[in-house]
Order: structure tokens, then sequence, then C-alpha cells
């Protein structure tokens, strides 16, 4: 499904990656050690995190993520907010836990 | 032979987070350029990332050479940090010496080294205390 297609039917807040919207997501993957994220996200993962520092955007693009999405009312920071925009990285916020955001892309992807 | 090798040098200038993966997505747009496939680009960027990270954690940065040749890339990441002292241990996965600060960042799970030898086809390192680590890195573009 379409990244634009999931964000509005998960009721997500765009924060970058405008122009990267019609990408398609595949899979899903849950984590917050980036380096455990980075061995095993996938290109095309929507990748759900609570972290916001800017080596989140970092990983993004190293594992070609298709987006992702800071959960649980997280924010992202001024220097990853910055990052995120210069990469064109398609990055969400939602309230919801990843349990939940991971559910409903269950029935989704 | 000389004319067939790219070189590019990074320079990790200091403990600011922000800096670190600079290099690592500098050489992942250059190998996307010069067509070099997506698996192969994957490794290097999270080798060099990794190793990245560990210059700026542990040694407050340090310099990078890398080759690139239509058979290989070659990472050579050098610090003038404090030293590994038993590599052994720090190979082993989960083991870490951050403090946790950088764990807030979501690094410093001990996962840097391993990390790097499991996405790198070749992988040596040299270190002295006191004086300095260097990580020798190469991926092959193809089957040796």
């Amino acid at each position: 499904m379409k990244v634009k297609d999931i964000a509005q039917k998960l009721n997500l807040t765009i924060i970058s990656g405008e122009s990267n919207l019609e990408r398609e997501a595949e899979n899903c993957f849950i984590g917050d050690l980036l380096s455990h994220v980075m061995s095993h996200a996938q290109s095309g993962d929507v990748w759900i995190t609570v972290q916001g520092n800017i080596n989140v955007i970092a990983v993004a693009s190293l594992t070609d993520c298709a987006m992702v999405i800071i959960c649980e009312g997280m924010k992202l920071d001024d220097a990853a907010l910055k990052k995120a925009h210069l990469e064109e990285i398609p990055v969400f916020a939602s309230e919801k836990s990843a349990y939940n955001l991971a559910c409903e892309l269950k029935e989704l992807l | 032979m000389a004319e067939n090798v790219m070189r590019l040098h990074y320079t990790v200038s200091d403990t600011d987070f922000a800096v670190a993966g600079e290099a690592s997505s500098s050489v992942k747009k250059v190998l996307k350029q010069l067509g070099v496939p997506g698996e192969i680009i994957r490794k290097v960027s999270i080798a060099m990332y990794e190793c990245e990270i560990n210059m700026v954690i542990h040694a407050d940065g340090g310099e990078i050479d890398v080759e690139i040749t239509p058979e290989k890339i070659r990472m050579i990441h050098k610090d003038r940090g404090p030293g590994i002292k038993d590599i052994e241990t720090a190979m082993q996965e989960g083991y870490s010496t951050a403090d946790e600060n950088v764990r807030e960042l979501g690094f410093g799970a001990g996962m840097g080294l391993p990390n790097m030898k499991r996405y790198t086809d070749e992988m040596n390192i040299t270190t002295v205390i006191g004086e300095g680590t260097t990580v020798d890195m190469t991926v092959y573009v193809k089957n040796k």
C-alpha cells in the first residue's frame, strides 16, 4: 500500500517527506535500538519507533525504509526534523502505541 | 589499474552526533550513482555508519578513506581514541562500554562491531592503547 494511503488510514500526522508519499510500503518493523534496526529493517518497511533523534533519519535513509512513524506522542527533535526535510524521508507522528499501529497495519499490508 | 580506483576521504570531526552519518550517506549516494547493487550499498553503508558512530562515541572522531573499484569497496577508519583493550570481548554482541547518554540515543547496545563484521567480507582491527584504532573493512562487489 502507498505511504500516503497508510498515513490516511492510520490517521497519522505528516512531519516530512511530502515528495515521497507515492512509494509502496511492504512490511513493518518496530524497534528503538538503532543498531538492531539497521541490521534488521528492510527496504520498503514501515518503521515504528519512539526514538526522535537525528540518527533515526540516518538509519531510515540507510535501510531505505518507506516511512517512519514516531509513535506514542514522541517528537522529532529540531536537528532530526531539519535532516528529515533535507533527506525527504516520509516521517509521521502518532499518539498510538507501536502495538496498536501494528495491529492496524496488519489489515492494510 | 589505478584509473579504476575512486578514492574518497572524510573527516569525522567531533563528538557531535549530528555529524555522524554524513560520510556513510555520501558514500551511499556515490555508490548509487555508480550503479552498485542495492544489497552491496546496504552492506557498505551499515558497516560505515556503525564505524562512524563508534568514532564519535569512543574516539572524538577520526579520518575515513574509501577506495571504490569495480571489484570491491574498502573503508579504512582511523581514530586517535583510547584504543580497544580486548577486541575479542568487544566483538561479542551485547558488550558495550558506551555511557547512558549514548544509550538514550538508541546506540550503545553492543552491536556496532558485530554488525560491521556481519556486513563486510573482510574486517581487520588494529588497535594500540592510548594511540588509537584502525578498522579496515572490505565489501566485495562481485563474488571472490
